[in-house]
């Protein structure tokens, strides 16, 4: 169980094989990796966070999940800074015996993390992207 | 009381935080102080449907206590992920 805030890239197959490593009770490992997608305003994008705040909003949404889930274990690793068309931004993991739970958790820690966790995505072109009501509206399905 | 801001709100306000002593006591009598600090903070605080807030770095309401808050963040909806 944890949660990262970093500038530095991340490697999703040796983080997926730490959270399994010497384990047998582990029937499914989730994994979801954001990309930058390249925007009207340029091929490469910089992140702004709420230091502190992020670590605690990443937590609680974790804590959340294991709440409403039977997980065995949950990663987060956000990136923040410069970032280039392309760059992993966000990787999300769940493991749990059964595929179901891991599946859910994965997608309700996403859907959070979109709108609950201060992170603001500014184009190279010098204007902020606006948060979508799509992304707000995908929490009514978690109610 | 610490004030941060975030994303637009602080290029339009020109700076990252700033101490303040308020007497306001909650988040809507604050913004209305900053309001009168001058022209960068009214069109900071110009719309406020585009304007949320954290109190102690927990997401909050506009009409929300300010009561032993040390710290008040004011940012635009979040775009992560």
């Amino acid at each position: 169980m944890s949660v990262s805030v970093q500038e530095d890239d991340f490697d999703v197959g040796a983080e997926m094989a730490a959270m399994s490593a010497g384990r047998q009770d582990i029937g499914a490992l989730v994994s979801f990796t954001g990309l930058v997608r390249e925007m009207a305003g340029g091929p490469e994008l910089v992140l702004e966070h709420y230091p502190g705040m992020t670590e605690k909003a990443l937590g609680d949404i974790e804590r959340e999940a294991r709440a409403r889930w039977d997980l065995q274990d949950c990663r987060i690793i956000h990136r923040y800074g410069p970032l280039a068309a392309g760059a992993r931004i966000v990787l999300v993991l769940t493991a749990s015996p059964h595929r179901q739970a891991a599946f859910e958790a994965a997608e309700f820690i996403m859907d959070f993390l979109k709108s609950r966790a201060p992170f603001w995505k500014k184009e190279a072109g010098g204007s902020w992207v606006d948060a979508r009501e799509s992304d707000e509206a995908a929490l009514d399905r978690w109610k | 009381m610490q004030i941060l801001y975030f994303a637009w709100l602080r290029e339009r306000i020109g700076h990252p935080k700033e101490e303040l002593e308020t007497s306001a006591s909650t988040v809507a009598e604050l913004v209305e102080e900053l309001r009168g600090r001058g022209p960068r903070y009214a069109a900071a605080f110009e719309d406020m449907a585009a304007v949320r807030v954290a109190v102690d770095q927990e997401l909050t309401e506009l009409d929300a206590p300010l009561d032993g808050a040390r710290e008040v963040a004011f940012f635009p909806p979040m775009t992560g992920g």
